[in-house]
């Protein structure tokens, strides 16, 4: 697989290591009351979709930034790249 | 049909005319006491102990293609007993007794070979561990010796002993471990469940979950609705996909992993090896192939197909534990799709909705699980409670914080 990466251009799959879901990004509050089931589902539930995954990717032997990329788990297809960073600012995290 | 040495002799003489199909091709009935779905070795194994041991009847195993086009049919075939830890070991080690008296159990040639298993051992702290699992082994009445490296070299002389960097220090053997001809695990568990009456549905795929009131009253399927006072759900690779239309979220991912054989060589390797060093085991099938494989793709997958990187590194890995694989030639490679849990451990429970059951998570693992599995999936459908072997494998471990993590991984399903 090659990824599309924003700033780099594509790079091979191999220079990348895979974390999972994109909802990763939406860490729970921990002072909610409902705290502790809402960290529950967060390490351990996942969608799993069979189609389009939103998904975090680390480009470890490259620039070390972190990558949303949506890719279809039943064909491997890649269809967008974005930097994780502008995608969590995006939803109000690390203002 | 019984099957024996002189039937095969009284059908050579007869043309081979006596032989009848192994299993029946039933039309789906209205309603059924106990639906199991996914036609693997699990699926089918519950649904053999279910009428077996347990009595039960109207029983039917629902299969979306054919039985034993899954994971049964893809996988590497290797049946051990040696985990670690407390949640797991007594369930293998049930699982490998099963194993030994199958053939007679079910007449049927399985090819069960207790060739032996051996996991290699690269550095002082490495022998530790294993020293440890092995004792572990042992007080679960489970078989494992320490071997050193002279004692490898006289049963694999080939190995990569004196590699600057990975040197072979000795192994964990247990003999008793082995290979089992995976498809006719399928086909005797089928042979077997049909023959105590269970309606094996081939081509039926399910596409939903009645639910009432919390309680699953069966389920719809691509040749309509069947009815069911107990649903199993046994999918292994497609879990998630299957679960999600009861809208459930499982501690699973679904990732791809792949296996290779080469062409048919003389034979060379007696048992199965496992590299210390790397993610790498091989044996030799009775055709004379050698079957080997490693690590994950590591991404999410349902592709029965995976990437070149991880053939480039598995082939690697091999290449620096038996140098002189680097003559065989390649014959195919495919892939499988894994339930990945959480944890590395499987899950056999029932969910919160009545009447729907659940088991899954069998990671790589799951063919040497086959039978324990299925007896102790059948015990829970049949007694709604848990068999001796299995009771750490809840859903709620997780929550409780009793996870089963052999790695010591934590909860990144691609390390497991
Ligand atoms: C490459 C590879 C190597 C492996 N090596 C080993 C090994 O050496 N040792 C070991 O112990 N394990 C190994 N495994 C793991 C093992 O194969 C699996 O854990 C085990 O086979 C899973 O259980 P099963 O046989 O019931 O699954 P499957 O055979 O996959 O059965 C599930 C069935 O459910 C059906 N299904 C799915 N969705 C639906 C639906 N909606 N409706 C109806 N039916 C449906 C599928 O068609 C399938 O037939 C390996 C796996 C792979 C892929």
């Amino acid at each position: 697989m090659i990824i599309n990466h924003p700033l780099l251009g594509p790079r091979d799959s191999q220079e990348f290591t895979y974390l999972g879901d994109a909802a990763l990004i939406d860490r729970p509050d921990w002072q909610a009351e409902d705290a502790v089931d809402q960290f529950h589902d967060y390490l351990y539930l996942r969608d799993n979709p069979a189609g389009i995954h939103r998904e975090l990717w680390f480009h470890e032997t490259g620039d070390r930034s972190w990558l949303v990329v949506t890719r279809d788990t039943t064909t491997h297809e890649i269809t967008s790249v974005e930097l994780a960073r502008d995608v969590a600012r995006a939803r109000g995290r690390s203002k | 049909m019984r099957y024996s040495g002189l039937r095969v002799i009284k059908e050579a003489l007869t043309g081979h005319k006596g032989w009848k199909p192994a299993w029946r091709d039933p039309e789906p009935k209205p309603s059924y006491d106990y639906v199991i779905i996914g036609g693997g070795g699990h699926g089918l194994a519950t649904a053999y102990y279910l009428a077996k041991q347990f009595g039960k009847t109207r029983i039917a195993v629902i299969e979306k293609g054919w039985i034993g086009g899954g994971n049964v049919g893809r996988n590497t075939t290797i049946i051990r007993s040696n985990y670690l830890l407390d949640g797991n070991e007594p369930f293998y080690e049930f699982s490998l007794k099963l194993w030994e008296g199958l053939e007679q159990e079910l007449n049927y040639n399985a090819m069960v070979s207790q060739r032996g298993i051996l996991n290699l051992i690269h550095s002082d702290p490495q022998r530790d561990a294993f020293v440890r699992r092995g004792n572990a082994m042992i007080l679960n009445g489970a078989d494992a010796a320490l071997l050193s490296a002279d004692q490898v070299r006289a049963e694999y002389p080939f190995l990569n002993f004196n590699d600057a960097r990975f040197p072979i220090k000795g192994g964990l053997a247990q003999r008793r471990g082995g290979t089992v001809r995976h498809d006719a695990v399928a086909w005797g568990y089928a042979r077997g469940a049909d023959s105590h009456g269970v309606d094996i549905i081939q081509n039926c795929e399910v596409t939903g979950f009645r639910i009432e009131n919390g309680v699953c009253k069966g389920v719809e399927t691509s040749r309509g609705f069947i009815g069911a006072t107990k649903v199993a759900a046994c999918v292994a690779g497609s879990s998630g996909r299957l679960m999600a239309k009861a809208e459930m979220r499982l501690p699973i991912e679904s990732h791809v992993l792949q296996a290779f054989v080469s062409e048919g060589l003389k034979p060379v390797i007696p048992g199965v090896i496992t590299y210390g060093a790397g993610h790498f085991y091989c044996s030799q099938s009775d055709k004379g192939g050698l079957v080997f494989g490693g690590d994950l793709d590591g991404y999410n997958s349902y592709a029965q197909r995976g990437n070149l990187p991880v053939v480039e590194d598995v082939v690697e890995s091999g290449m620096s534990m038996i140098p002189a694989l680097g003559r065989a030639r390649l014959l195919r490679m495919w892939g499988g799709i894994m339930d990945m849990s959480m944890d590395g451990s499987p899950i056999i429970d029932r969910t919160h909705i009545d009447g729907l059951y659940f088991n899954g998570g069998w990671c790589y693992g799951g063919f040497k699980a086959t039978p324990a599995s299925g007896f102790a999936y059948a015990h829970l459908l049949a007694t709604d409670t848990p068999h001796d072997t299995a009771t750490a494998y809840r859903f709620d471990r997780f929550r409780r914080g009793y996870m089963i993590d052999e790695k010591g991984m934590g909860a990144q399903p691609n390390l497991h």
